[in-house]
């Protein structure tokens, strides 16, 4: 405990580096394996080859991928971009299938009401495709985020600020206290975003809750409703 | 009035859904498609708002081929209600009924204060406005349906098969719905089914379909009743059966109504 309180600032200091270095990927990740997902749904013979494919990448280990990447895109060998774009590979592997699965779940019924209706394809995608498989999207983000955020540590391997630097650090030294702290860290980043995550599920999905008792907001409006107008 | 010019739907797989087929629709009136399953009587209503383009011949609304219109603006125009009611399970029941004028440019409030209206319109309470479809029976779910159709005022009402789902009662409840708003909104409905009674009770106009898209006859209920075209009709409406065949039994001052098993059906009165 006396290594945390007099190190705290490095503590600090290094959470910070590794939650900029974890969100990049998850959002790019993420907003990646939507449209790949939809491609891979909508031409029936493309599925299982992106798929595969795609779902393969995450058996890469991951210092092989963090020291090749330089090659790859020929950025610095120290540059955090090389992480940032390996992780981003990873949270496209774990999430396309997700992603394809999610929007595939859409009840066929719905869509074609929805076509009925005289949505364009266009709007069909973003007003009820997207937002019914957001739920399925949803359990997939939390997976990447955890992945992401495990992950990241391993950064520092090639030199790219991390939670990861304590374990190392932890290791060469023989201090237990910095490479536990190293794992809280990690693990309370992992945790806050799952439950930013949960909650973002929340406020945008309202509607998938099991069942929804009257909350003081809904009976307010209830209440307007019946008073005349819809607020 | 919805016109079919020898109106052919060949599907990829190969199968003939619907062949030649030719038919006027009045208007404002209600018209029933009914036949058995492979009848080809959903293809045709699909074919209406170009949710299925024909293979060949053409479809005219008041005239107009519909070939020649945008299918996203001309099913805005259409109104549309399905079994299993087909309601977005993310939008509360007022933004559900209120989808076809937001999606062509109603301002949100007054879609909504008109859905609102509506509602009351289909016999739903004003409190269900605020919930999602799940939280209602499935005929309320189908009132809804049947209120989104609606919702954009249009001139002709398609209905496939809305009440196959639901149970007994409130399909019987659900169906004298159906002719008062029918009575009062004068629509010109294209139902489709394959319930013969639902056919005759709804219908001023009855096309009773066989395999193909064939028509094997066209006319009001009584017409159908009084004169069947052919065996098939006779025994899709139930003639050969005995169930339309009713004769009077005089029971003490009453004359009861029994069909041909001698199943009383009900009281003529004087």
């Amino acid at each position: 405990m006396n290594w945390v309180s007099s190190n705290l600032d490095l503590v600090w200091e290094l959470t910070l580096a590794h939650i900029a270095l974890s969100v990049p990927p998850i959002v790019v990740g993420f907003l990646l394996s939507v449209p790949i997902g939809w491609i891979a749904n909508r031409f029936r013979l493309t599925r299982g080859t992106i798929l595969v494919v795609l779902g393969l990448l995450y058996t890469i280990p991951s210092l092989p991928l963090f020291i090749f990447m330089p090659l790859i895109l020929g950025t610095p060998l120290l540059s955090s971009l090389n992480v940032s774009v390996a992780l981003t590979i990873y949270a496209v592997a774990l999430m396309v299938r997700t992603a394809a699965d999610g929007l595939a779940s859409v009840d066929k019924d719905v869509l074609q009401a929805a076509s009925a209706m005289g949505y364009s394809g266009w709007q069909r995608f973003w007003r009820v495709e997207l937002p019914l498989s957001g739920p399925v999207l949803l359990a997939g983000l939390r997976v990447v985020s955890a992945s992401t955020v495990s992950l990241a540590t391993i950064g520092s391997v090639v030199g790219v600020t991390s939670l990861g630097y304590l374990f190392i650090n932890g290791f060469q030294r023989n201090i237990p206290a910095e490479v536990v702290s190293g794992i809280v860290a990690v693990l309370l980043i992992a945790v806050v975003f799952d439950l930013l995550l949960v909650l973002l599920g929340r406020v945008t999905l309202p509607w998938s809750r099991r069942e929804r008792t009257g909350s003081p907001r809904s009976a307010r409006q209830r209440t307007a409703l019946l008073a005349g107008g819809v607020s | 009035m919805i016109e079919f010019r020898s109106v052919t739907k060949q599907f990829p797989d190969g199968t003939v859904a619907v062949d030649s087929f030719d038919l006027v629709i009045p208007p404002r009136k209600t018209t029933v498609l009914v036949g058995s399953s492979g009848c080809g009587k959903t293809t045709l209503l699909r074919m209406i708002n170009r949710m299925i383009d024909p293979s060949s011949g053409s479809i005219l609304i008041d005239g107009e081929d519909t070939g020649s219109l945008e299918p996203v603006k001309l099913r805005r125009r259409i109104g549309y209600v399905m079994q299993n009611s087909g309601l977005m399970p993310h939008r509360k029941v007022i933004d559900n009924v209120a989808t076809v004028p937001i999606l062509s440019g109603v301002p949100k409030k007054k879609a909504r204060d008109d859905a609102m209206a509506l509602l009351d319109t289909v016999g739903l309470d004003r409190s269900l406005a605020l919930k999602y479809p799940r939280q209602l029976s499935g005929g309320q779910q189908q009132r809804v349906g049947v209120a989104r159709g609606l919702a954009a005022d249009p001139n002709i009402l398609l209905m496939d098969e809305p009440f196959g789902a639901v149970d007994p009662i409130v399909r019987a409840e659900l169906q004298q719905e159906t002719i008062r708003l029918q009575d009062g909104l004068g629509k010109t409905v294209v139902f489709v089914t394959h319930d013969i009674d639902e056919a005759f009770l709804l219908g001023h106009q009855v096309v009773i379909l066989q395999k193909g898209g064939h028509i094997a006859q066209v006319g009001t209920p009584a017409e159908i009743l009084a004169h069947p075209a052919n065996d098939f009709v006779a025994s899709f409406v139930g003639a050969d059966r005995g169930k339309r065949a009713l004769r009077i039994q005089r029971v003490g001052d009453r004359d009861v109504v029994v069909d041909e098993n001698g199943t009383p059906t009900g009281v003529l009165q004087p």
